[in-house]
């Protein structure tokens, strides 16, 4: 950890060396570095636990079974409030499986397109593009829904609006697209040229090879990049906000106008007083798209070390 | 005969997906230029909006990301810089190093609207900041943090160990070793990463709504304690909540272009401080 322990390290029986006592000075600065390494937990928890502690309250009052056991999203009711959050769960999920319907063929392709088949030259001009699309702001491409796809898809089914889960699932492609692509391609890069080689010795033409070789033995890596952009989708909000149409419905047609749990989220807590239930339930929903996200990166990161591991 | 087909409809599948991709970028890029170049004028760019937003610039609204930005700067990267300081440098492998390895790399797939519910709390509420460019600040700070680590730490691993080493054999300790051994020649690489985080940020709407983000202001921030106006959610506004939304589509074009042509040239920026860095490398 310092300098003489260092040297000690790396001579261990050959020199007998005299250890110092590493300076005051030199302590409290890893100390101090030590804390905003620490930082990074104490946020993570921090997000956990104020997300619960603000949402605790609303589910004391309406009950579990008010929120998870009801699709009825209705708090300005004035009879009856209702908190269910069903139709916003699976809202969220009709939009994030749409969106990697469309993602996931797309930017695997897209990725063997870049790692394996490309030119230089393409290739120098398709990876900036990827990392621009990366770069544009949420709001755009929720502004180009409205704009650009709402009267396609209008038109294309004969309905007079646009705005629904499919338009949603649109945008969340393009917007989970470069993760997908970017992280598949590094794996599709890490798979080992002998593989390639062997396969092509074989006979194997250069399709059979990326399909039966490439492909399968970067599986994991495709699939935790394929997880990554999920966890991207669910949490994406300016662009479901603006273009699904947001009427809370527990529908599973992808023409119908959706509200997605972020959506809510992002309505209505700019109009509900704070600390009411109504505020608290909100971050209810908070708390279990929390909880969604956290599983969907956990899992891709053991994927991920998984993979790393057996490349090793 | 059969093999050939499929190969060739294989690669040509593959053909087809990179050209969409393109395609996609070259759609978003293209329909926002041509349609917004138009309200594009000096005064689009020195004026505060006028007749309830339908007439006027933006003025506000770019100084306000502009603002929101520096405070975000100010909070994450030092932040960032020592965290990755101490994993990079510092740290043993361990339980405790794989568990900060682990909350960075959750912290950065958190969804952006909870780091705003996160916000409201903490800042708005605990810390009683109330809804100000700081607290939006703070809050984008907070959703920058985990790039600025990684990025941080990319920059110091590619300081080669013979460095640190040299400065040992001269007898430095360890902090002076980083300080004037390792940092010089990170620092370059670390200003690409936290480029592009601002860039990032300043993109972002969700975090802002409801921390700090103003509808409309006609005026400039007077403190860090002041409302503002952002140019993501003015182009939200425009696009969805305004009363008026097929007269002010110009406008919203306008503010779609000026936003995205501030992301590209962060961007680009930080292509080129990555540029000149790797040839410095070289040389």
């Amino acid at each position: 950890m310092y300098v003489n322990e260092k040297i000690q390290e790396t001579q261990t029986g050959t020199v007998l060396i005299k250890l110092q006592k590493p300076r005051l000075k030199e302590v409290l600065i890893e100390k101090f570095f030590l804390l905003n390494g620490l930082l990074a937990i104490v946020i993570l928890l921090g997000i956990f636990s104020l997300l619960f502690i603000k949402g605790f309250p609303a589910i004391r009052e309406i009950g579990w079974k008010g929120f998870f056991g009801s699709s009825v999203w209705n708090p300005n009711s004035y009879s009856t409030p209702s908190y269910g959050i069903l139709s916003l769960i699976t809202s969220t999920l009709m939009v994030t499986v749409g969106a990697l319907v469309i993602a996931v063929p797309l930017g695997v392709a897209c990725a063997a397109f870049i790692s394996q088949v490309a030119s230089p030259r393409i290739r120098e001009i398709l990876k900036p593009a990827v990392e621009i699309l990366a770069g544009i702001p949420s709001v755009v491409v929720g502004f180009l829904g409205i704009i650009l796809v709402n009267p396609l898809i209008a038109k294309v089914f004969g309905i007079s609006n646009g705005l629904n889960a499919l338009n949603g699932s649109i945008l969340l492609a393009i917007m989970s697209l470069p993760t997908i692509i970017s992280l598949s391609e590094d794996a599709l890069r890490a798979v080992p040229k002998a593989y390639k080689e062997a396969s092509l010795a074989l006979g194997g033409n250069d399709w059979q090879t990326i399909i039966r070789v490439l492909v399968p033995s970067a599986l994991s890596g495709i699939i935790a990049s394929i997880m990554l952009g999920m966890g991207r989708a669910i949490g994406e909000t300016m662009t479901v906000l603006m273009a699904t149409g947001n009427a809370p419905a527990l529908t599973f047609n992808f023409l119908d106008a959706i509200q997605t749990m972020t959506s809510t989220i992002a309505i209505e807590l700019g109009e509900v007083p704070y600390n009411t239930t109504h505020y608290y339930a909100l971050f209810v929903i908070g708390f279990v798209l929390f909880l969604m996200t956290f599983v969907v990166n956990l899992v891709s990161d053991i994927i991920l070390q998984k993979y790393q591991q057996v490349e090793r | 005969m059969k093999k050939r087909w499929s190969e060739r409809l294989g690669f040509l599948a593959l053909y087809l997906a990179g050209i969409l991709v393109l395609f996609f970028l070259g759609v978003i890029l293209f329909d926002i230029f041509v349609k917004g170049v138009g309200a594009l004028s000096w005064e689009f760019l020195t004026q505060p909006p006028r007749m309830g937003m339908t007439e006027g610039g933006i003025f506000p609204a770019i100084m306000g990301t502009f603002l929101v930005s520096i405070i975000t700067v100010i909070f994450a990267v030092p932040l960032g810089m020592f965290a990755a300081i101490y994993l990079n440098e510092y740290a043993q492998p361990g339980k405790m190093t794989r568990l900060i390895r682990l909350a960075i790399r959750n912290l950065s797939g958190v969804p952006s609207i909870v780091y705003g519910l996160f916000g409201v709390v903490l800042f708005v509420q605990m810390f009683k900041l109330g809804t100000s460019v700081l607290s939006a600040g703070l809050t984008l700070g907070l959703l920058t943090l985990p790039w600025t680590i990684t990025a941080c730490e990319e920059a110091l691993k590619t300081v080669p160990q013979s460095y640190r080493e040299g400065a040992f054999a001269l007898g430095a300790t360890k902090w002076h070793a980083i300080r004037t051994n390792v940092l010089p020649y990170a620092i370059p690489g670390m200003m690409t990463g936290v480029i592009l985080g601002l860039s990032r940020a300043a993109g972002e709407t969700a975090p802002i709504l409801f921390t700090g983000a103003a509808f409309f202001l006609p005026h400039l921030p007077k403190s860090l304690f002041d409302q503002f106006m952002a140019l993501p959610y003015h182009l939200y506004i425009l696009a969805t909540q305004h009363h008026a939304i097929e007269k002010v589509r110009p406008i919203a074009y306008g503010t779609a272009l000026v936003l995205l042509g501030l992301i590209l040239l962060l961007n680009l920026s930080a292509i080129w401080v990555r540029y000149r860095y790797r040839q410095k490398m070289r040389g």
